[in-house]
C-alpha cells in the first residue's frame, strides 16, 4: 500500500499508550504521539484514547493546549476517532465530576443504569444497528473489551453504530461524518479490535482521497487485521 | 452480555516464565511475551503476569517485559507482585499494562488502594486476595466458613477475615477482586465455590477465581456455583493439559456466555 496513514495519539497522561500505538501500526498506520498541538502537523487522522476519569483528562487536554486545536480538527471535517473515555469526551458533558467536555457532539454522559457490576469490565458482545464501513466484516454480537463506569447517551439518535447492554442497553459505537467514537476497546479486543481500526484507516484513506466510501466496501488496510 | 473469562496467569522472575512448586524447583518456560501472545491467540481474555522476582533484583525488568508483551498481545493485561506505591504502578501502566493487582501491599497499607484508584481510576486497580480456611469451631458443624486472609505466598497470616477485607478493599478504591484459596493452590481439587461466593454475593465489582483448576469442569463450577466473573488458572494451561478453548467450550456447553474465537476470527 503506497502513502502510508499517518495517525497522531493523542498523549493527555490518561492512556495506555503502549497499546493503542502498537495495535495502530500493527494494522499497518504510521504512528506518531502527540503531546501538543504541534503534534497534529501533517497527520491524516487523531486518535482521542483514554480510561480513567472525565475531570482529570480535561484538566491535562487544556494543560497541554489540546482542547482547541482537537476542536478545530473535528470542526474541519478531519478523521477523529475517540476510543473509551476520549469517546465520551466528544460530547457536551459528563456526569463524572461534572465535567464540561468537549462539545463535539451533542448528549452527555451519564453512568451506566442497573449495571449488575461496576466498573464494566470484560468482553461483552457489540449489537451493530447500522451499518456503516468502521464496523465492516464484524458480526453481529461480536465481543470486544470494556472498561468503564459511564456511557454518553447522544442527543441525535442517528449517530448511534451499536449498542451493548450491560444492565440497560449503552451506546457502544457512533459516526458523525469523519467523527468516530467507540466505547470499547480496539487495542485490547484482540483480531476483532484490529479489524475496526483497520477499517478505521480505510475511511481515513477514502477521505484522504476524496471519496466517500460505501457500507459493505472491505477497508484497505482490513486484510492485516487477521494476521496480527 | 458480559462473557465469562478465561485468565492464563504466568509466573514471571528475572523477566522470564518460570514453573515451580510453592516458589521452588523453578524452570525456565520461556519468554513471557511469546507465551502471552500464543494465550491470546487461543482465546484468553487476559494475561495476568505475577512477578516473582525478588526485590533485589528487579530494576526495571517487568517493565520491559511488559512493554514487549503489549506490543503484540493485544488482550488485556495485569501485572501483580512488587507493586508498592503510586508511582510504581503508574510506570507498570505506562509501560502497557491495564491493571495493577495488590496483595500484600494492599494488606500492609489499605490506603494505597484508595491512593492508586483516585489517580488512575478504579477499573485499574485489582486487589489479590489470597484465603486460607478457618478450622470449624467444635460444634459448629455447618456453620457457614471462615476463611483468613495471608500474605508472602501463605507464609503468613493476618488477622483480616477475608470476606471482611474483601468488601473493605472494594470500598477503600479496588474495582476487580482476585481471590485464591490457599488451600487449593497448586492442589486440583477444584475451587473452593463457598468462599468465592460469599464474596462474590457481598461486592458489585468482578471477582476473578483462582486456585485449584483441575479441569475444565471446576471453571463452570466457579461461575455457576461461586458466582465468579472470571477464572484465573496457571498450571493446567502451562503444562498443557487443557487449552483456553478446551475451558471455554466446557464453559458454552454448560450455557455460560463466553468469547469464543471462532467469533472474532476469520
Amino acid at each position: 500500500m503506497s502513502g502510508a496513514i499517518r495517525v497522531a495519539v493523542l498523549d493527555y497522561g490518561a492512556a495506555n499508550m503502549v497499546s493503542i500505538t502498537k495495535a495502530l501500526a500493527a494494522v499497518g498506520a504510521e504512528v506518531s504521539v502527540a503531546e501538543d498541538a504541534a503534534g497534529f502537523a501533517g497527520m491524516d487522522a487523531v486518535v482521542v484514547p483514554g480510561v480513567g476519569a472525565a475531570a482529570p483528562a480535561m484538566d491535562h487536554l487544556r494543560e497541554r493546549g489540546l482542547v482547541e486545536p482537537l476542536r478545530d480538527w473535528v470542526r474541519a471535517g478531519r478523521p477523529c476517532l475517540g476510543i473509551c473515555l476520549g469517546f465520551q469526551l466528544f460530547f457536551d458533558a459528563s456526569d463524572e465530576g461534572g465535567a464540561e467536555t468537549l462539545g463535539l457532539l451533542a448528549g452527555r454522559s451519564v453512568p451506566l443504569v442497573d449495571a449488575p457490576t461496576l466498573p464494566h469490565i470484560g468482553w461483552n458482545s457489540v449489537n451493530v444497528v447500522r451499518s456503516h464501513p468502521l464496523l465492516d466484516g464484524v458480526a453481529d454480537g461480536s465481543y470486544f473489551y470494556f472498561v468503564h463506569s459511564f456511557a454518553p447517551v447522544p442527543s441525535d439518535e442517528s449517530i448511534v453504530l451499536a449498542r451493548t447492554t450491560h444492565g440497560r442497553p449503552f451506546v457502544s459505537a457512533v459516526a458523525q461524518g469523519s467523527l468516530y467514537g467507540l466505547q470499547f476497546h480496539p487495542e485490547k479486543s484482540s483480531e476483532a479490535g484490529l479489524r475496526v481500526l483497520a477499517n478505521f484507516l480505510g475511511l481515513v484513506a477514502a477521505s484522504k482521497a476524496g471519496a466517500t466510501p460505501k457500507a459493505g466496501v472491505t477497508a484497505p488496510a482490513a486484510d492485516s487485521a487477521g494476521v496480527a | 452480555m458480559l462473557a465469562r473469562r478465561v485468565i492464563p496467569c504466568l509466573d514471571v522472575d528475572k523477566g522470564r516464565v518460570v514453573k515451580g512448586t510453592k516458589f521452588l524447583n523453578l524452570t525456565d518456560e520461556g519468554d513471557p511475551a511469546e507465551l502471552a501472545e500464543r494465550y491470546a491467540h487461543e482465546g484468553a481474555d487476559e494475561i495476568v503476569f505475577l512477578d516473582i522476582t525478588a526485590a533485589h533484583e528487579r530494576r526495571g525488568t517487568m517493565l520491559e517485559v511488559v512493554r514487549r508483551t503489549a506490543s503484540r498481545a493485544f488482550v488485556p493485561l495485569t501485572v501483580g507482585g512488587g507493586v508498592r506505591s503510586v508511582d510504581e504502578m503508574r510506570d507498570v501502566l505506562r509501560a502497557g499494562a491495564d491493571k495493577v493487582s495488590f496483595n500484600t501491599a494492599a494488606v500492609a497499607d489499605p490506603t494505597l488502594l484508595t491512593a492508586c484508584a483516585e489517580r488512575f481510576g478504579s477499573q485499574a486497580v485489582v486487589c489479590a486476595i489470597d484465603a486460607r480456611r478457618l478450622p470449624v469451631e467444635a460444634g459448629a458443624d455447618g456453620a457457614p466458613g471462615r476463611w483468613e486472609v495471608v500474605t508472602h505466598g501463605g507464609r503468613r497470616t493476618t488477622d483480616l477475615e477475608a470476606v471482611a477485607w474483601a468488601m473493605r478493599a472494594v470500598e477503600l478504591g479496588a474495582g476487580e477482586l482476585l481471590v485464591t484459596s490457599m488451600d487449593r493452590d497448586g492442589t486440583r481439587s477444584g475451587f473452593d465455590t463457598e468462599l468465592l461466593a460469599a464474596i462474590a454475593t457481598r461486592v458489585r465489582v468482578p471477582v476473578i477465581a483462582s486456585g485449584g483448576a483441575a479441569g475444565p469442569d471446576d471453571f463452570v463450577t466457579a461461575v455457576r456455583d461461586g458466582k465468579a466473573d472470571a477464572v484465573l488458572a496457571a498450571s493446567i494451561f502451562h503444562r498443557r493439559m487443557f487449552s483456553v478453548s478446551d475451558v471455554k467450550e466446557a464453559m458454552a456447553a454448560a450455557g455460560l456466555p463466553v468469547r469464543r474465537i471462532e467469533e472474532s476470527g476469520e
